[in-house]
């Protein structure tokens, strides 16, 4: 007697494991590249702040290329680029440097907003009672314009999160390639991608709220 | 080091089927823009005017578009739907899905943009003996519009990015178009090169013309 074979299996136990598996992968690539994306971030913010033409000139062009350019197109261009000039990066590698960088294009506008949103005399204040450069910018312009536009950054870390589902062309296993994988398996799509949505939803949701929260409370 | 011929002829041989797929994606992002402000005026509306099952109709969408990646929403219209027996075609697919996402999106443009609009100019127009309908769109809508039209560019913007999703669902647009042709050829990085450049220059065409069309329409 021959077994008989099917192309598709039901949804088991084991494939829940390989979802949550995913979605740690999600996490991670999002938590490492909006991490170092926002460091980036405020330092390029700070350079199109203080700097004069030499950053009009050359930070400002380069920023506008990752906002006026599809995600998508950066991350394939990256992953064939990266071998041209004899790097051999994985997909997560690729994936954080262009997420990173993508990132740090948006927040380096939040960024120069927020030290913008620290007034003039308020940081005169600050240096006639001593502070220097550094100090300010630690002390004064760091919580106050930081504050500021909190809620912002938070509403950019949320796309990237979401946009490192684009990865998934590269062929990182993230939560969304993962849910691609197990409906082509099982073919049991809406399932699947209501456990996807469910858990994005689950995360952006409540961080988005509280965001607008704050906003508010912030604003009165 | 440096040991990779470019290989460019190929590609500017097939330039002129790359523009072509390019005005194909301005076409998409046109029409999902257009469905959007139209769906998107709608959901506004019923959110700040209804109560009971429309209103958590349109809250739900609201949500689900702004904290669901896009790639989910196609993935969405483009397997989920197939579950239930609804098959459309990857122009069908990544339409619905980019208006979708474009509607939750200027939904809450447009309700922070009636919001701004003080609720004694209704009452006034109305004491002048306008007819609601009257009152919205000669006094509402125009200033709504005036405080919307810099949101709505950056849509019409991000749906241009965003229809380069169309390539995971195996639509012809300018991203589609691309790989299709690079895998033929395998000069994966020249394609997609030439392709950013020509999204780049869309997306400047998109921010010049509004802002052209701006120093026109808000000359007062």
């Amino acid at each position: 007697m021959e077994p008989t074979i099917t192309f598709f299996s039901d949804l088991k136990i084991n494939d829940l494991w390989f979802l949550a598996q995913a979605a740690w992968a999600t996490l991670l690539i999002s938590g490492v590249s909006i991490t170092v994306g926002t460091i980036l971030g405020i330092v390029f913010g700070w350079m199109l702040f203080e700097g004069r033409w030499a950053t009009t000139l050359t930070l400002t062009p380069l920023l506008d290329i990752f906002r006026s350019v599809p995600l998508i197109i950066q991350l394939v261009l990256f992953y064939n680029f990266a071998p041209i000039i004899g790097l051999n990066l994985d997909p997560f590698l690729s994936g954080v440097v262009i997420l990173s960088l993508y990132c740090a294009s948006l927040v380096a506008n939040v960024a120069r907003g927020g030290i913008e949103a620290v007034g003039v005399p308020m940081r005169r204040a600050a240096r006639s009672l001593g502070m220097s450069y550094w100090q300010d910018l630690r002390y004064v312009v760091l919580p106050i314009g930081g504050r500021a536009v909190f809620p912002s950054w938070v509403g950019v870390a949320l796309g990237v999160m979401k946009d490192s589902a684009l990865v998934s062309v590269l062929g990182y296993i993230e939560l969304l390639k993962a849910s691609q994988i197990l409906i082509t398996r099982t073919q049991e799509p809406l399932i699947i991608l209501t456990i996807a949505g469910a858990f994005y939803f689950a995360l952006s949701y409540p961080i988005s709220r509280y965001a607008a929260t704050l906003e508010k409370q912030w604003a009165s | 080091m440096f040991d990779y011929n470019f290989h460019w002829r190929p590609v500017f041989k097939n330039l002129p089927s790359l523009i072509e797929a390019g005005l194909t994606t301005l076409q998409v992002a046109v029409f999902a823009l257009i469905i959007g402000i139209v769906f998107g005026l709608v959901l506004a509306l019923v959110r700040m005017n209804l109560r009971g099952p429309l209103y958590w109709f349109a809250s739900s969408w609201i949500e689900l578009a702004r904290n669901t990646p896009a790639l989910f929403q196609l993935f969405f219209f483009g397997f989920g739907l197939g579950a239930l027996g609804i098959h459309l075609s990857p122009y069908t697919i990544v339409l619905a899905a980019l208006s979708f996402n474009c509607a939750g999106y200027l939904a809450e443009n447009f309700r922070g943009g009636f919001q701004a609009i003080p609720d004694t100019q209704i009452r006034a127009a109305r004491s002048l003996g306008m007819t609601a309908w009257q009152c919205y769109s000669r006094v509402i809508i125009p200033q709504v519009f005036r405080i919307v039209y810099h949101p709505l560019t950056n849509q019409m913007v991000w749906a241009v990015l965003m229809s380069s999703l169309g390539m995971l669902v195996g639509f012809r647009e300018l991203s589609g178009e691309t790989q299709a042709l690079a895998s033929r050829t395998y000069r994966i990085f020249e394609y997609f090169a030439v392709t950013a450049v020509i999204y780049f220059v869309i997306v400047k065409i998109i921010l010049g013309a509004s802002r052209i069309l701006a120093t026109r329409l808000f000359r007062y």
